[in-house]
């Protein structure tokens, strides 16, 4: 079957040539605020609000709180990923545990709960999945730690719940496009052959989805 | 490293931002892009609405049961305190190499085991696994590397010194993404040897008829 398929397997080799050689990316922080739906944003910040009280406090209700709602998401992604039931719940629970143990790292100016929680995810997916060393950039040399700005911080939240809000409402062959490039369950070549479209067309369907979203943040 | 910011015109694409953020690129790729994302804050910036899009993918995506133990075995996992923790890599003391590359190289470049490939051109093939390969490459200042073609994709980051091909100057922190189509002729500017990271998802030419040990020692 198509979808137990990662790209982690040789068959699944990228597509030479052709998936990587777009034109460069442009920068892309001018995201404005616009009116997000009050109740979603306080979700997000509810979810900061949580991870805080783990980092401060080892609250385990608070805890409690996220695993009931990420844990299931993360078995999901990391399921679509590619991994077994058993592995992907194994996994979980180390991304949750790993949640816990980096909460003093998360900094809501920089990401919301859910970007953090799926950048960890993803980590773990290629350290068990893949069994691959995983190179990661520098850290950035911000300088002595400050308590993160409240109003920055409700911001990125406010604009992230935008996109969440955007990639629900893109076309469904669209969404489902970026989901399968994240999941990683299928390579361009292998949805192109299951679509019948060739390479270019798949690039270009896969921008225009980006770029859409774009678009819905402006 | 501050400095060559501004100066860094030729970024990632679309592509293997995505791909890095999605934990989809082979290790090879991932190399070049964590060391470019190291050098430049507009692909760093990119690469964290990448991110963005991921956690909102991941949200989206049908919850699935977890087991009915699992909160208590995650905080019996917690409790346990096994959990080993990696580290952000830094760079060593006056190494040209950023910190994603310190694990990959032992030394500094005139330590490392160089290894001549044609008109002074060296390089040393870096270990990875999966279906890309990298290396670092030295070209002496002002030598052109043999005009070459590409299998697949290559990607070349330019760490020191600068090179200039048919599309364009390539300095510090510069990028060039090329694929099948591009013959080019990279020749490096004088003044000091310009070290590349190269990476390319082409199949290795003794791919299946020599065991990989002997692929490090033979080269690319």
């Amino acid at each position: 079957m198509l979808t137990e398929t990662n790209t982690l397997t040789k068959a699944d080799a990228p597509p030479p040539a052709v998936t990587y050689g777009e034109s460069n990316a442009q920068p892309r922080r001018k995201v404005r605020k616009k009116q997000v739906t009050p109740d979603a944003s306080a979700k997000r910040m509810a979810w900061v609000v949580q991870v805080y009280a783990v980092r401060d406090n080892k609250d385990r209700k608070a805890f409690a709180e996220l695993f009931g709602y990420f844990a299931p998401r993360v078995k999901s992604f990391l399921m679509k990923s590619g991994a077994s039931p058993d592995l992907a719940e194994e996994c979980t629970q180390e991304v949750m545990a790993t949640l816990w143990n980096k909460a003093h790292m998360f900094d809501p100016t920089k990401a919301s709960v859910s970007t953090w929680i799926f950048t960890i995810a993803r980590n773990r997916k290629i350290d068990i999945l893949r069994k691959q060393r995983r190179p990661e950039p520098e850290d950035l040399p911000w300088g002595p730690e400050a308590e993160p700005d409240q109003a920055e911080a409700m911001g990125l939240q406010q604009e992230t719940e935008q996109l969440g809000q955007a990639l629900a409402t893109l076309p469904e062959e669209q969404r489902k496009l970026i989901e399968r490039a994240y999941f990683g369950e299928l390579s361009h070549s292998q949805i192109a052959a299951e679509t019948g479209l060739p390479l270019g067309t798949i690039k270009s369907r896969i921008r225009l989805a980006l770029d859409r979203l774009r678009h819905a943040m402006k | 490293m501050m400095n060559n910011m501004k100066q860094i015109k030729h970024h990632l694409t679309e592509p293997l931002l995505m791909g890095y953020a999605a934990g989809t690129l082979p290790e090879a790729f991932n190399l070049v892009v964590a060391t470019h994302i190291t050098m430049c804050d507009t692909c760093r910036a990119a690469l964290a609405e990448y991110e963005a899009v991921g956690g909102e993918v991941m949200l989206d995506s049908n919850p699935v049961d977890v087991a009915e133990d699992a909160l208590a075995a995650t905080l019996a996992l917690i409790d346990g305190g096994t959990m080993a923790e990696t580290p952000a890599p830094v760079r060593a003391k006056n190494s040209i190499f950023p910190g994603p590359l310190q694990d990959y190289v032992s030394g500094d470049i005139d330590s490392l085991k160089w290894r001549k490939i044609g008109g002074g051109v060296s390089q040393l093939v870096l270990d990875t696994d999966g279906d890309a390969s990298v290396r670092l490459l030295r070209i002496p200042a002002g030598t052109a590397v043999p005009d070459h073609g590409h299998h697949g994709t290559e990607l070349t980051l330019v760490l020191q010194g600068a090179f200039t091909d048919e599309e364009d100057r390539f300095g510090a922190g510069d990028v060039e993404v090329a694929n099948e189509e591009l013959h080019h002729t990279p020749v490096a500017e004088e003044g000091m040897d310009c070290i590349c990271l190269a990476a390319t998802d082409a199949p290795l030419r003794f791919n299946g008829l020599m065991p990989r040990i002997a692929q490090k020692f033979i080269g690319i």
